[in-house]
């Protein structure tokens, strides 16, 4: 217990037997600290293990070795301190957008009138406030990932893990969208992983970002980054001009097409 | 044969009748799509060829039956009604002679005497008899005649041509046959059309409705029949749901579940009910409680499988989403699983009430005291063709109703069907 506040994950290993009797190294010996306010990307080839370490953060896989400790306790299992926001906002549509955002204090028995306010602020942030009433189904992707925000945020967790939340969305839309992120992350404090494919939303949405790489997965390098910073009060394409961002960008792809390349290269020496 | 030919004429007729009275009048916007040959969402089910379509089954219906609803020149040709006559020579003791019949055709059910002929010269004397329509009658000509079989009384001739035992002479009214022992036997021209013993015409059909909602058939009512039936379908889909959903919600949910009733489900879902109709009477009589026990076997493994589906087409996403927010096992169930099972309950329960329908008037068929399918087995021992079409309608008409109303009520409580 070397924190009392904010997320350690100590020497995470995650193996997984496969029925025919081989397994799969998803992840090795990963140990990072995360401090209570941070946002952190992470990034890496297909395989790396990313969603798993996501998953094992939020309690859903128990790793092999090692463990997570959040705020002085160990994680065994999902739990409202740690709130998730999913590629394809796993809402639920038998709800309005309101009942959807309201879900977390539903459940944990408060009534309406210690929620109400609250979940309208946050309707309003996202912008969804004339569609409260309105069925989930009939919202458009870009909505429907605002609603997963508010959704999430309504529940108050310390720490908000993002799998990919952006990655079905346009290109227009997914920009809106990252202002929006790092607007919540400074309005709420909270501690915010985000797992990406873009390399330019990892490096806009990231304090601090993660380089991964694959077989067995591991930490590859880790970056401090200022953008993140930058882009609270500033238009994000002002902060793509910035010179180091595009310098970071051609490094951080390069090294993710050295991974792939030696995946297939090890791919192809196998067959 | 006439019958299909007929339709398709009508079928291809009314095509390129309704292309040419529509082109010049459609401007929706599927007719300005350059592709519309394979693009199946162009193909929407034309309404004017569904009215054409149903028109088409009534005029034929009528047409072939000779209907008064359907005017008289669209009939088919009916069977003779009237007098027919035909000649016959007899030879007996070397001398020939000519006598004519006149047999009165009448219609079935009608009471008519035979018409009076004069006997006419010569000692073959002319005869008259009568036949119903569609029906045909040995014709004893000798009887009358001076000389009888005693004196080697043969008929050699009908119109003139020659005819003897085994063959047979066409004549404008009819068919003339003779028996082996040499008696003469006519069938009147039957037409084209049905008789009402095969197929009765609409307006006799829609009279025994009429007749049977107001009198009742066999110690019933007409609503007694139907609602025994559809009061036996409800009950058996009822308990059928209410054990089958929780089974399949629990085989979706637990190991030890889904491993002990797998293999019974498994086997149960394709055993066609009616093959229980034995067993369930052999156990349970051919009471309410059998009708009951086979309904409830025939919802509750389609309820038991469709729960079942339901719960695995969860997405893991959502009930990780529920877990992340605080929501117990008990709440991912209410608020999470069985909302989101929901539109595969409704598919398997639309299923389930066809299976039970269709098994209730089949199990009726086998054996009831009341219901809409005792009725029509009943009715089809004593040939009452009106009664069994008229059940057959009205099962249908039911049947289609009972899964209009599940689609009404899939819509009003599962809206996000097929929108995710």
């Amino acid at each position: 217990m070397t924190h009392t506040a904010g997320l350690s994950i100590e020497t995470i290993s995650m193996r997984f037997d496969l029925p025919n009797g081989t397994s799969v190294q998803a992840l090795k010996d990963v140990t990072l600290n995360i401090k209570e306010g941070e946002i952190m990307s992470v990034l890496g080839p297909s395989g790396c293990g990313k969603t798993t370490l996501l998953n094992i953060i939020a309690g859903f896989l128990a790793p092999t070795e090692g463990q997570i400790v959040m705020n002085g306790h160990k994680v065994l299992g999902p739990d409202a301190e740690r709130g998730m926001v999913f590629q394809q906002g796993a809402l639920f549509e038998w709800m309005s957008v309101r009942d959807n955002v309201s879900f977390g204090p539903r459940m944990a028995g408060k009534r309406e009138r210690d929620w109400a306010e609250n979940v309208d602020h946050l309707l309003d942030v996202v912008g969804l406030r004339d569609f409260k009433e309105k069925s989930v189904y009939e919202l458009s992707g870009g909505m429907q990932q605002r609603v997963a925000l508010a959704r999430c945020l309504a529940n108050d967790p310390d720490v908000i893990l993002m799998d990919e939340p952006l990655g079905a969305l346009d290109a227009l839309t997914r920009e809106k969208m990252q202002s929006l992120v790092l607007k919540l992350w400074k309005e709420t404090g909270k501690t915010i992983i985000l797992i990406t494919h873009s390399v330019e939303e990892a490096l806009l949405l990231g304090e601090r970002l993660l380089v991964m790489a694959p077989r067995p997965g591991r930490i590859h390098k880790e970056y401090r980054l200022p953008f993140a910073d930058l882009g609270v009060d500033q238009d994000l394409r002002e902060v793509k001009k910035h010179a180091d961002f595009g310098v970071k960008r051609e490094e951080i792809l390069g090294m993710i097409w050295d991974m792939e390349e030696e995946i297939m290269g090890r791919a192809e020496a196998a067959s | 044969m006439i019958v299909f030919v007929i339709y398709a004429i009508i079928f291809v007729a009314s095509f390129f009748i309704v292309k040419f009275a529509v082109q010049s009048a459609t401007t929706d916007y599927t007719s300005l799509k350059t592709v519309t040959f394979g693009d199946e969402s162009a193909v929407t089910p034309n309404r004017i060829a569904s009215v054409i379509s149903v028109l088409t089954i009534f005029l034929l219906w009528g047409a072939f039956t000779g209907s008064k609803l359907v005017p008289g020149f669209l009939h088919a040709p009916g069977p003779f009604i009237g007098d027919a006559t035909f000649t016959y020579t007899a030879e007996a003791g070397g001398q020939q002679d000519d006598a004519t019949v006149t047999v009165r055709v009448f219609p079935v059910g009608e009471e008519v005497a035979a018409p009076e002929v004069d006997p006419g010269d010569g000692w073959a004397k002319n005869d008259a008899d009568t036949i119903g329509a569609w029906r045909s009658g040995l014709i004893r000509v000798d009887r009358n005649d001076e000389l009888g079989r005693d004196e080697g009384h043969t008929v050699v001739a009908v119109n003139g041509t020659p005819i003897s035992p085994g063959v047979s002479v066409e004549t404008d009214f009819g068919r003339v046959g003779m028996s082996p022992k040499g008696t003469l036997n006519f069938t009147p021209a039957k037409g084209w059309q049905m008789e009402p013993i095969w197929l009765p015409p609409p307006e006799s059909v829609v009279a025994r409705m009429g007749e049977i909602a107001n009198e009742g058939y066999r110690d019933s009512t007409l609503w007694e029949h139907l609602g025994y039936s559809l009061f036996r379908v409800i009950v058996g889909f009822f308990f059928g749901a209410l054990v089958g959903i929780p089974l399949g919600y629990a085989m979706g949910l637990s190991n030890w579940f889904r491993g002990w009733f797998d293999p019974i489900v498994e086997f149960m879902r394709p055993v066609p009910p009616l093959a229980l109709i034995p067993l369930v009477i052999i156990w349970a009589g051919i009471g309410e409680v059998g009708k009951i026990i086979l309904l409830f076997l025939a919802a509750l493994w389609i309820m038991a499988i469709a729960a079942r589906a339901g719960v695995s087409g969860v997405a893991i996403s959502k009930v990780h989403a529920a877990y992340s927010l605080g929501a117990s096992k008990f709440q991912i169930m209410r608020h999470v699983i069985v909302p989101n099972s929901l539109p595969e309950i409704f598919t398997g329960a639309r299923v389930a009430m066809g299976v039970c329908w269709g098994t209730v008037v089949a199990a009726e068929l086998v054996a009831a005291e009341k219901g809409a399918g005792m009725m029509i087995m009943v009715a089809s021992k004593f040939q009452l063709t009106d009664i069994v079409i008229m059940g057959i309608i009205l099962i249908g008409i039911i049947g289609f109703g009972i899964d209009i109303l599940m689609r009404m009520a899939e819509k009003a409580l599962v809206p996000w069907k097929g929108k995710i």
